[in-house]
């Protein structure tokens, strides 16, 4: 183990920081804007609304349907090219799946909920970020929830566990990396996204998972607090 | 656990998620829900106590539809049986002949001469089913089609706000900016002056309805934004009706 | 409803007014911040009014057009994301859309306002060239001017990357700039029945009769012009929406800063 000094030089169980915002798309049902380091998201929810195709449609409840994309300059390197890859629809899926267990549409049946994520600029974690934004758009619409969600990686740098990788550690090439970006509804007690490149021994994952469920309940704070700034604002106008 | 106790204030903001109760006595209401003994709350929202009810008036959110309700609505087809009706919600409505007129409409004549496609009616939900599929009618005082004016789009949760107790504040605005204005359940409000100016006012001040909804002393602030703008304010409590238009 | 909105709109426009209360001749509050993003190698965001626009430059290095051996290139994309409004669709992009990126195009390319024989590295082998996206966060209303004046800014604040090798070093920004000969500003004139108004809101842009986009250099050349909506301009017309677009570009320059 020789991961002694994080790169940016944070503690090992420290956030980068985090800005939140709600309300940051005018024309939506709800919206939020969620920055961790230098990675930006935006989520914007529209709906519940009529859905098509019809064939989707759910007599017994509305459709969560999520949608992560990277703006084409938000990369590191060149350019993302536009459309949908991959990548973007296996991300929008586990989406789908870290917001699912807290959302409730059954007084919608028929109808979408769309959620539009949108990274203008990235630097890991991205796919959490984009879930934190997502959750926080999701209660500004209005739309019935058990919970907010909270979303971050965790990790193991060279045998160290470490909380919210930046780029240059999920680069790091003086050593393993794992990566895991996990999504965690605080009073379920559960995890809703779980996934994990890399190498790691089991007993490190629950301890990694340990510190995940630390971090996120930070975040989880920042996500209220921007929820109840959104009417407290104006309040004191 | 044997004491019940609220971990919330009256009109607190609270986010989904959040405890706003601890134990049996405390009875959840609309969004909330009960997680063992506790009553945590599932909308984004104010806090409502009444007694040992604990509820959430939400802050946000998109219209559902509800039987009895006067919304304004956007005619978008025209079928063999009636109207295609958007009502500013995920379900569409129907609104069929014989609940439009009591007119005698022969097979194959022309519906437009009632309603017409891009028309704004002011129309009754007089159902729903479990589906959320809606069936509107025109019987009733004030259900017409909306002729002239403009139409302003609010969310469906500050409704209530605009219109105000027994009709108040939508009325104190009337008086106020010489308008006639319709609030729709669904968040439609349309609003028609004799110029420009009045109508103007009128929107400004609906919007800062929809801003400031949530606070405290609203219609004194409202009367206040009215002064503002040169006109005159006449405050009457408990005014019969809401709008005076149904 | 329609005609009936076009109506009432009308009667606002007699009185120089409209919906939201300004005059015919005003724009919304329009807001500019450059440099936002470190992922692009230049940045801007555009507010006017309620509608936000961010535009980002990325560089590339890759062969010249045969028809200009020693010119680097531009492209200009622009992507109307579903997030911004419920009317845009994801898919591939749509009409509107590959229209909005080729008047904001057109608009810089044909002002001549970067030197492009700057931007070669070897005659009729490799040249930078400049890939500029446009992503509207909100649109409402105006996304003509808003994309056009958030691209340029992005331009201007664009920064080369280290090349080495015949490949771009990300990472590594360097200090040049652009080489920026002249700088172009772009204003849409709308028409609604007898009247002339800037800055639409989309109830206005649903209803006029016809807009034009004209793209100026800081002399007052026209570099570019655009005809849009169902009806036809006499030469009149034109004139007359020309000289509103040229009095609202000197306006607009301010926030070139």
């Amino acid at each position: 183990m020789s991961y002694k000094k994080r790169l940016d030089g944070r503690k090992f169980d420290e956030l980068r920081s985090i800005e939140a915002k709600v309300g940051v798309v005018k024309n939506a049902t709800g919206s939020a804007y969620f920055k961790i380091g230098n990675t930006m998201a935006y989520a914007a929810v529209y709906g519940p609304r009529d859905l098509f195709p019809r064939f989707l449609k759910d007599p017994k409840r509305g459709l969560l349907r999520c949608n992560y994309n990277m703006m084409p300059f938000s990369g590191m390197g060149e350019r993302v090219r536009p459309g949908p890859s991959r990548r973007s629809k296996e991300i929008s899926m586990v989406t789908e799946g870290a917001l699912l267990p807290v959302v409730n549409l059954e007084n919608f049946p028929n109808s979408v909920v769309d959620v539009y994520i949108e990274l203008p600029q990235t630097d890991a974690g991205s796919r959490c970020a984009g879930i934190c934004a997502a959750s926080m758009a999701l209660a500004d619409a209005g739309i019935a929830m058990k919970d907010l969600v909270g979303a971050v990686s965790v990790g193991l740098v060279d045998g160290q566990i470490v909380l919210d990788l930046n780029y240059d550690e999920e680069a790091y090439d003086k050593g393993d990396v794992a990566d895991i970006p996990m999504a965690y509804i605080p009073n379920m007690d559960k995890f809703s996204l779980l996934q994990m490149d890399g190498k790691v021994k089991p007993e490190d994952l629950i301890k990694a998972l340990e510190l995940a469920k630390k971090g996120a309940l930070e975040i989880l704070k920042v996500q209220r607090n921007a929820l109840k700034h959104r009417f407290e604002v104006v309040k004191n106008e | 656990m044997e004491k019940s106790e609220l971990k919330v204030n009256e009109k607190d903001i609270v986010v989904p998620g959040e405890v706003l109760a601890q134990g049996m006595s405390y009875l959840p209401s609309e969004g909330t829900y009960r997680k063992g003994e506790d009553i945590l709350a599932s909308r984004l929202g104010l806090v409502r106590i009444d007694g040992k009810v604990v509820k959430i008036i939400p802050l946000s959110g998109k219209y559902l539809p509800k039987k009895m309700d006067v919304i304004i609505g956007r005619v978008t087809d025209i079928n063999f049986s009636g109207w295609n009706v958007e009502t500013n919600s995920a379900y569409p409505a129907m609104l069929s002949m014989k609940d439009a007129t009591d007119d005698f409409i022969r097979r194959g004549a022309d519906l437009t001469r009632y309603f017409d496609v891009g028309d704004y009616i002011v129309t009754k939900i007089y159902n729903v089913t479990s589906q959320n599929l809606i069936d509107l009618t025109m019987k009733g005082p004030g259900l017409r089609k909306i002729d002239g004016g403009r139409i302003v789009f609010v969310s469906p949760t500050k409704v209530p706000r605009i219109i105000g107790k027994q009709g108040s504040m939508v009325s104190m605005i009337k008086k106020a900016t010489n308008c006639n204005i319709i609030v729709g359940q669904n968040g439609i409000v349309w609003i028609k002056g004799t110029n420009p100016e009045d109508e103007i006012d009128t929107v400004d001040t609906i919007t800062k309805i929809e801003q400031e909804s949530h606070m405290s002393g609203l219609t004194e602030a409202i009367k206040k934004f009215l002064e503002s703008k040169g006109r005159t304010v006449v405050v009457e409590e408990q005014m019969q009706g809401g709008n005076d238009e149904l | 409803m329609n005609n009936e909105k076009q109506n009432h709109i009308i009667n606002y426009l007699k009185k120089d007014l409209r919906f939201d209360g300004r005059k015919r001749e005003d724009y919304r509050k329009i807001e500019v911040e450059t440099g936002i993003f470190k992922t692009a190698e230049g940045s801007a965001r555009v507010k006017i009014g309620d509608t936000e626009v961010l535009a980002g430059v990325k560089f590339e290095v890759g062969k010249p057009y045969p028809d200009t051996p020693e010119e680097g290139t531009l492209m200009v994309n622009s992507e109307l994301i579903p997030m911004s409004s419920p009317k845009f669709e994801s898919g591939p992009p749509s009409p509107e859309s590959i229209e909005l990126s080729r008047v904001v195009d057109r608009g810089i390319r044909e002002s001549k306002a970067i030197d492009y024989k700057k931007m070669c590295i070897r005659p009729g082998e490799l040249v930078y060239s400049l890939v500029v996206d446009i992503v509207p966060v909100n649109a409402a209303g105006n996304l003509f001017d808003a994309a056009a004046l958030a691209v340029w800014l992005a331009i201007k604040d664009a920064k080369f990357p280290k090349l080495e090798g015949d490949k771009l070093k990300y990472k590594e920004p360097t200090k040049q700039k652009l080489p920026i000969l002249t700088e172009p500003v772009s204003i849409t004139v709308y028409k609604i029945a007898n009247y002339y108004l800037v800055d639409p809101t989309p109830d206005e842009e649903e209803v006029m009769d016809a807009r034009l986009t004209v793209a100026l250099t800081e002399d007052g050349t026209i570099c570019a012009l655009q005809k849009g909506g169902e009806e036809p301009l006499s030469k009149a017309e034109i004139e007359s929406m020309i000289g509103l677009a040229s009095k609202k570009a000197k306006e607009l320059r301010k926030y070139l800063r």
